[in-house]
């Protein structure tokens, strides 16, 4: 046995050492692993991106009460009335300033996207002070907050990334009114970020809507009092709206999204990876023909097959890994943090989010590189190890 | 001829690395293929959209309505042929990932504003004589085996209906195939009067109108004519040609072209290494071959013309079998099972394909041809 390792690591030592003889090919099929881990890790990076902002958009124990039949908040509608019920429902939780629930009117506007001057849907959120409580998360970091009853406006530090004319100072028009921007804000990365806040009392005079919200937001006392809270909203007979906690309701807002990229970046993954297959195979078949004198030579010695095959599988392996080391290092580079925005396809209205190259994708590609590099390496190393020995050495 | 049989027998020297060579240039071509259809899929509405149509819609946003009245306003204006009005139902056929467009319009307005709507008299007449009955596109239809007489109920996720239901019934009654391949066939029209005396509110309020002008020329003109006739109202607009329109959407969604032409470059990037590697390959194992063609009395010239003959024969046979592959992947359907509005290679793209592998052939194959092509004689024999 000990023999057996003392041959695998012999062979394998011999065959590293003949690497830089063949540097050519090696590169060749080095970088072209590389290249398949970037795409994939990049292209699944467009995806992890979105799905962070929901995900960081959720509180634990925050619920969103829309109307039954609204798909999301766009299109929800809620009277006066139903606010009241649903803040004074069991399982939301209190402070000094009462109930924790936030009702909130949801709209776009249009105003250019900075990348391409054509314009984009931004949702422009009305909101009261319970806003700041519910969510928890949201600071001013640049200028100061609106000023509550007066028509001024806070916008996301996505926003004002990604769309035009959101500096502190600028007006935004809104139909016959100008509003002013007097404010950044961050919310820990979620999709707040993308939007523009005004007090609903404006919004609610500006776009005539009376005294209707479309969505509240509640704190819940604890994640497991939602049952109860739900039960009382949808068992109340004044009452026809659907509560839901803020991780569903997030999560399917971006199902689309993140469903297409991912299929579509997957799909790429397995078509490159499989040209990288081949890339890889024709390496690990020419190096294995350049060196079948010195492989026939190793047998005829006494060395076995077993350990010929692990060298060239060993090779192939410790290309793809530095392969996939390289391309998921350029993908992180050139990717993570990126911002972009896109289209939320369930409101219809614009989010920004960055590119996210996870430790989980980063895993992945190098899997994939490896997966690569054992398929591609398998084949020639079998038949590296079968050639017949006095024919090798005859040979060439 | 002889050129021709050279090139092959040096291709059939080693023909597992020459078909693993083929096969990885075959699958650059296919991701070639199949994401031009993908670009294709967000750029069609633009390319045909019609240059003589302008889109008008609030200038806030295209979720604010628009009164009903400002048709004829608009006919009025100097410049326009017709106008005509569309709304976002944004309905649900059965669950959320059926996604399509359901428009209601007036139906002998469509006809004439859209004659790239190929519809049979018969189902026209069959449209003007219910008022519940749809217009489906043949794209749509065929996604969810629709046949003219099936009932559709969709949910409504914005307009309620008087008697309290979300839920409307529609008769399919009439399907159009488009005119041309760009053609959108996966909307979903229904009757404007059925909408409008159905709905709970928002009665009289449309959501944008699209607007034929007499000549394109004019269009920036008109457009601003139509701004200007709503300016200062409680309800101002913003009118834009239908290609801008159809463009501003699409990048909303994202820099489609820049990502695509992103990851094609890459691949083609890897391609090339493998490729030319390849190509070195061949070259170095058979210096000695190449020399006793050129002692028997071939040119230097024609030694770089069998190698790079060799590249070519490579890449145009991977990159046809690719590009038929990804023909035959395209055409089995789009990859978010209808949620496109067409999908397929466009001509240019398959021209574009192949000006591709000319110019991999030539990046792969040029340095070890100049390789062979330098290679002396008396030196390459004695290696």
């Amino acid at each position: 046995m000990f023999n057996w390792f003392s041959q695998v690591f012999a062979v394998t030592l011999f065959s590293m050492r003949s690497l830089p003889q063949r540097k050519g090919s090696s590169a060749a099929a080095l970088l072209g692993i590389a290249g398949v881990v970037a795409v994939m890790v990049g292209v699944l990076s467009i995806a992890q991106g979105v799905l962070k902002t929901m995900e960081s958009s959720a509180g634990d124990a925050n619920a969103i009460v829309l109307r039954t039949g609204a798909d999301s908040e766009m299109t929800s509608g809620l009277a006066g009335e139903d606010v009241r019920i649903i803040a004074e429902a069991p399982g939301v939780a209190r402070d000094a300033a009462g109930a924790q629930a936030s009702p909130e009117l949801f709209v776009i506007i249009n105003l250019p996207m900075r990348s391409t001057g054509t314009d984009a849907n931004v949702p422009l959120r009305g909101v009261q002070a319970q806003a700041m409580v519910v969510r928890g998360n949201v600071k001013i970091t640049q200028g100061r907050m609106f000023e509550w009853g007066l028509n001024e406006v806070v916008v996301g530090v996505g926003a004002r990334q990604q769309f035009a004319g959101l500096e502190i100072g600028s007006l935004i028009e809104v139909g016959q009114e100008q509003w002013p921007v007097v404010g950044v804000f961050e919310a820990n990365g979620g999709l707040a970020e993308s939007e523009i806040w005004v007090d609903a009392s404006v919004l609610q005079s500006s776009y005539r809507r009376g005294n209707s919200y479309q969505a509240v937001y509640v704190k819940l006392d604890s994640p497991e009092a939602f049952d109860e809270f739900k039960d009382s909203l949808t068992s109340d007979p004044r009452l026809n709206v659907k509560p839901m906690r803020e991780s569903e309701y997030y999560a399917a807002q971006s199902t689309t999204v993140y469903n297409m990229i991912t299929g579509l970046g997957s799909l790429i993954a397995v078509i490159m990876g499989l040209g990288a297959v081949f890339g890889a195979l024709n390496t690990m078949y020419t190096a294995v023909s350049g060196r079948t004198r010195e492989i026939a030579t190793l047998r005829a010695l006494g060395f076995r097959s077993g350990p010929v095959i692990i060298s060239v599988l060993s090779e192939s392996l410790l290309l793809a890994f530095i392969g996939g080391l390289l391309g998921a290092g350029l993908a992180w580079l050139a990717f993570d943090g990126f911002r972009a925005a896109t289209l939320n396809w369930s409101s219809f209205s614009a989010i920004t989010f960055s590119f996210d190259v996870n430790a989980t994708l980063l895993t992945q590609g190098i899997i994939l590189a490896m997966a690569i590099g054992l398929v591609g390496g398998l084949l020639p190393a079998i038949h590296a190890a079968r050639q017949p020995v006095a024919q090798a050495l005859r040979g060439l | 001829m002889k050129y021709l049989y050279l090139i092959f027998s040096g291709l059939k020297r080693k023909k597992l690395r020459t078909g693993l060579t083929v096969l990885s240039i075959m699958v650059a071509f296919i991701l070639f293929g199949y994401l031009a259809a993908i670009r294709q899929a967000f750029d069609a509405g633009v390319e045909v959209a019609g240059a003589d149509r302008l889109i008008v819609r609030h200038k806030v946003s295209i979720i604010q309505l628009l009164p009903q009245s400002y048709e004829s306003r608009i006919e009025g204006i100097e410049g326009v042929d017709n106008a005509t009005h569309a709304t976002w139902f944004g309905g649900v056929y059965q669950e959320p990932k059926n996604f399509f467009a359901q428009i209601p319009s007036v139906p002998e307005e469509l006809f004439d504003m859209y004659p790239e709507f190929v519809i049979s008299d018969e189902h026209k007449a069959a449209w003007l004589a219910n008022r519940s009955g749809a217009l489906a596109g043949r794209g749509l239809a065929d996604r969810f085996g629709w046949k003219v007489g099936d009932r559709i109920p969709i949910n409504a996720t914005i307009w309620g209906k008087k008697d309290g239901g979300r839920t409307w019934e529609f008769d399919l009654v009439a399907i159009y195939d488009g005119a041309e391949k760009g053609t959108d066939t996966s909307q979903f029209f229904f009757r404007y009067d059925f909408f409008d005396e159905t709905r709970a509110n928002g009665t009289g309020l449309v959501g944008w109108y699209t607007v034929r002008i007499s000549n394109p020329d004019n269009a920036a003109e008109v457009a601003a004519a139509i701004d200007a006739e709503f300016a200062n109202s409680a309800k101002e607009t913003k009118t834009e040609p239908e290609g801008a329109f159809i463009q501003g959407f699409a990048n909303q969604i994202g820099n489609i072209g820049f990502i695509i032409m992103s990851i094609m470059s890459a691949v083609f990037f890897t391609i090339l290494l493998v490729s030319g590697n390849t190509m070195a390959y061949t070259v170095r194992e058979r210096t000695s071959e190449l020399a006793v063609l050129k002692a028997i009395g071939f040119t230097d010239r024609s030694v770089l013309g069998l190698v790079l003959g060799e590249s070519l024969a490579l890449t145009l046979t991977g990159g046809c079998i690719g590009m038929s592959i990804a023909w035959l992947l395209v055409s089995a359907g789009d990859p978010t099972n209808g949620s496109f509005p067409v999908f397929y290679i466009p001509t240019r793209s398959l021209f574009l394909g192949f000006a591709l592998i000319a110019v991999m052939s030539f990046v792969a194959g040029i340095i070890p041809a100049l390789q062979a092509q330098r290679l002396q004689i008396a030196d390459a024999m004695r290696r």
